[in-house]
């Protein structure tokens, strides 16, 4: 990292920035295999998780500010107070941020008499399990590797790059609707128990619209001849190629598609208008009704964990991921800036572009939560069954047809 | 390294179906089956077949399990008071071990599988492409079979499940 902040300061010595930054890479892929894969896991959690908590106060904030309120601006601890300009970071409430944390840290964590404890306890850790390991199959940057022959080659930030990349996060995060069940069950109260039925019943339904609407946007991918690819990697190479078709984001393609999505999305992180399993207003906090302090935190991370991630996977499937715009590609900004061969700064330069689209997606997520109501039971699964799912199958089978007329008499266009 | 992670998912896999059928409480069972299919889906990994590894965890750990929990919630099963053992029951229970143990013995001392070398063998379950291919040419007409079956089922669970009373209902 010192490298980072001396190209801030010395933007002439380039060259020699170059030579630091190549001996630190020499120093880290030296490293044996397992101990850069655990290193680089940790890091990813250990951003993600407090960003998850981070969100919790954006939340907090945006829901004021759309209420025309200021939201949480008090919280100071006194022996900072005489700092001047330290009131900025009291009035976005980073104060209160932390001492929430600390809150539901030490916080007495009682267990009710009448639960199964074992399920109870197992509950909130299991929530996070699906949470921060889908993340290991998300791309969140790019940069340029240069080949031993001289000619450079794109290469994804991720941790686990495989071809089945968006297969495996649905995969895993399916296991997500566990936690909720084990929760309203182990709760052995009635609330927390409608709460898990109607989380299972409710994530399970939107996982069919959520999978049958990307599929459009991997037969476009996956042109015929071509190694058949699940990769979100690939899918953002997809968008950054030359011409009209090739740099334009699926969001423009295929719109139904990516409103499926985004509405499945919502489903499926369990966040209004779609918070059945919580309902707070008719069922008290649903799932989590008996759950306080520091497992309650976690259900809460978690839920914004999955927010993150999924706000990632949409970014990455219909906004084009890193590219800065549409038509306008990473690489051609990083040549641009001058900044391609320096691995360090363009792999920095695609997370900022990505993380920025993410937090817009976060922000949408809260607007979204603050302006429309809550939808009754029956109407949610009208709307899942009755409505996305035939939706997503005529999309599927529209923009098959679409291809294969596109493949088969204009594959040129 | 893979060995030792073959007998961990091994021990786990097993360990599990031991714990579905012998658990009395019912969702405990379906946990660990859940653990139990994960730990499947783990022996695949070290197979190199990772779309058979995901899709067990998507279909089976991820939806089929879900959908067992929700029933048992849902029906609130307590396990009743009946007899652990009915006549019936322990003649169908000898049976089928009888028949088990016929079979693994049979297995054990004739069963004999060709097996080449594994550069021979095309790797159907680790490529996306190969695995669709197979679907979508040598395998064709099983595949829309079972759909259609499939498809029969779901009408009949909804025929029966759902009671007609007048024309209107129908409609």
């Amino acid at each position: 990292m010192t490298s980072v902040s001396e190209l801030c300061d010395l933007c002439g010595k380039i060259s020699d920035l170059r030579l630091s930054a190549s001996d630190m890479f020499d120093f880290y892929f030296d490293l044996p295999l397992w101990f850069r894969l655990v290193l680089q896991g940790t890091i990813v959690i250990l951003v993600l998780f407090p960003l998850a908590a981070a969100c919790s106060m954006a939340e907090r904030k945006i829901s004021a500010w759309i209420q025309g309120r200021p939201g949480p601006n008090r919280t100071i601890p006194p022996f900072l107070a005489w700092i001047p300009g330290i009131n900025i970071i009291r009035n976005l409430g980073l104060f209160q941020l932390a001492a929430d944390g600390g809150k539901f840290t030490f916080k007495e964590d009682p267990v009710p008499g009448n639960v199964n404890k074992f399920y109870f306890i197992l509950a909130p850790i299991l929530s996070m399990i699906p949470a921060l390991s889908t993340i290991a199959f998300v791309p969140f940057g790019a940069y340029f590797k240069t080949l031993a022959d001289g000619t450079r080659e794109l290469t994804p930030i991720i941790l686990a790059n495989t071809d089945l990349g968006l297969l495996a996060v649905f995969a895993v995060s399916s296991l997500g609707v566990y936690s909720l069940i084990l929760a309203g069950w182990a709760s052995n109260s009635k609330y927390p128990f409608l709460g898990g039925v109607r989380a299972s019943a409710q994530l399970i339904s939107y996982e069919l619209s959520m999978t049958l609407s990307i599929l459009p946007v991997f037969l476009w991918v996956n042109a015929p001849g071509g190694e058949g690819t699940l990769s979100l990697f690939n899918v953002v190479q997809t968008q950054s190629q030359p011409g009209f078709l090739g740099g334009m984001w699926y969001i423009f393609l295929m719109p139904l598609s990516a409103f499926i999505f985004l509405t499945a999305l919502f489903a499926e992180t369990n966040r209004q208008p779609f918070d059945m399993p919580e309902s707070e207003s008719d069922l008290v906090g649903g799932f989590h009704t008996e759950y306080g302090a520091f497992k309650w935190s976690l259900f809460f991370v978690a839920e914004y964990a999955h927010m993150i991630v999924g706000s990632g996977i949409f970014c990455l499937l219909f906004l084009g991921g890193w590219n800065p715009l549409p038509w306008v590609t990473l690489a051609d900004t990083a040549n641009l800036l001058g900044i391609a061969g320096i691995p360090l700064l363009m792999g920095l330069l695609g997370i900022t572009l990505f993380l920025g689209k993410v937090g817009f997606f976060i922000f949408f997520f809260m607007w979204v939560r603050w302006t429309l109501p809550r939808f009754r039971y029956d109407q949610v699964m009208n709307l899942g069954w009755k409505k996305l799912l035939p939706l997503s199958i005529a999309n599927l089978i529209f923009y098959a047809i679409a291809i294969a007329v596109k493949d088969l008499y204009f594959p040129n266009l | 390294m893979s060995d030792i992670l073959f007998h961990l998912f091994s021990l786990l896999t097993v360990a599990c179906a031991l714990g579905v059928v012998l658990n009395k409480n019912a969702v405990a069972s379906a946990l660990c089956l859940l653990v139990c299919l994960t730990g499947i889906a783990g022996l695949f990994v070290l197979l190199d077949a990772f779309l058979l590894a995901v899709l067990t965890v998507f279909v089976y750990a991820g939806a089929v399990v879900a959908l067992f929990l929700f029933i048992i919630m849902l029906l609130d099963m307590q396990g009743g008071d009946r007899k652990p053992f009915t006549k019936a029951s322990i003649v169908a229970g000898a049976a089928s071990v009888g028949l088990l143990c016929t079979g693994l013995y049979t297995f054990i001392v004739r069963g004999h599988i060709d097996s080449p070398a594994l550069s021979d063998t095309p790797a159907h379950g680790s490529s996306l492409r190969a695995y669709a291919e197979l679907l979508f040419t040598t395998y064709l007409l099983p595949v829309q079979i079972v759909g259609f079956l499939l498809l029969i089922a779901m009408l009949g669970v909804i025929v029966i499940s759902k009671k007609f009373e007048g024309l209107e209902d129908i409609k």
